[in-house]
């Protein structure tokens, strides 16, 4: 298989319509074949990221690159920044507003999935100018 | 368990995908928090869920879940109902609260575990 690069872009605002993108990526890493466990956990992480985008950062962008060995996923966001990554990574700690709870979100648990269903996980953030997560999930 | 059995056990309405009862679940879950129910992975589950917006059906589909049930006799609106059917995801809503519907389907033998 030829590596694939696919990008998504995440709107910001409507969290109502959130995860379009996820179901988009989940639906070509199917096409491409990859294994039921795989698409899940890939799909997973894309899912609770895009959530945090919309919720934190007012959108942004999902790039996707799915090599021979393994899935990277690039959540990338020009929002406010985690000013403490540690305290973010807390399952159960959040900062998310009432919107969010009423969805069933902001319970904590966006970035420890992410990091729970990937095999790497890193968080680049600058306050006041953004955060960069990315994830690889082997294949 | 075939969703036949969730439906006669849970006395639910079907609101989506009457035709798809001979599908069988192999655990389920209860929440009304998506990221909880993101949290583990279960094969070829029910979701039961007081929540009534389109994220849990993407909840649902990102996680490969079979059917949700709505308890509290909560009704999705259409939107809703059509997102559900664009992913195959049964959907069925019973009077009964969670606490009791959970208990139902846990005696009847459907898990959390598998």
């Amino acid at each position: 298989m030829e590596p694939v690069k696919l990008v998504y872009p995440v709107e910001g605002g409507d969290l109502i319509e959130a995860g379009e993108a996820s179901s988009k990526m989940k639906l070509t890493l199917k096409k491409l074949g990859l294994p039921p466990d795989v698409i899940r956990r890939a799909s997973i992480c894309m899912y609770e990221g895009e959530i945090n985008m919309v919720i934190h950062a007012d959108g942004g962008r999902a790039e996707v690159d799915v090599g021979m060995e393994e899935i990277t996923i690039r959540m990338i966001d020009q929002g406010p920044g985690i000013p403490d990554v540690n305290k973010a990574m807390e399952e159960g700690y959040s900062t998310a507003g009432d919107m969010a709870r009423d969805l069933g979100f902001g319970a904590g648990m966006g970035l420890p999935n992410m990091k729970r269903y990937s095999d790497e996980m890193e968080i680049e953030t600058a306050v006041g100018s953004g955060t960069t997560v990315t994830i690889k999930i082997k294949i | 368990m075939k969703l036949s059995e969730v439906q006669e056990i849970l006395r639910a309405d079907v609101l989506y995908g009457a035709d798809k009862l001979d599908r069988e679940v192999m655990s389920a879950c209860g929440s009304d928090f998506m990221s909880d129910v993101l949290a583990y992975v279960k094969n070829q589950a029910l979701l039961l869920t007081g929540l009534v917006n389109p994220q849990v059906i993407r909840t649902a589909d990102m996680m490969d879940m079979k059917c949700i049930a709505f308890v509290r006799g909560k009704k999705p609106d259409d939107s809703v109902l059509a997102l559900a059917q664009e992913r195959d995801i049964v959907v069925m809503c019973t009077p009964m609260r969670m606490y009791d519907a959970c208990g139902k389907l846990y005696i009847k033998g459907l898990r959390g575990e598998v």
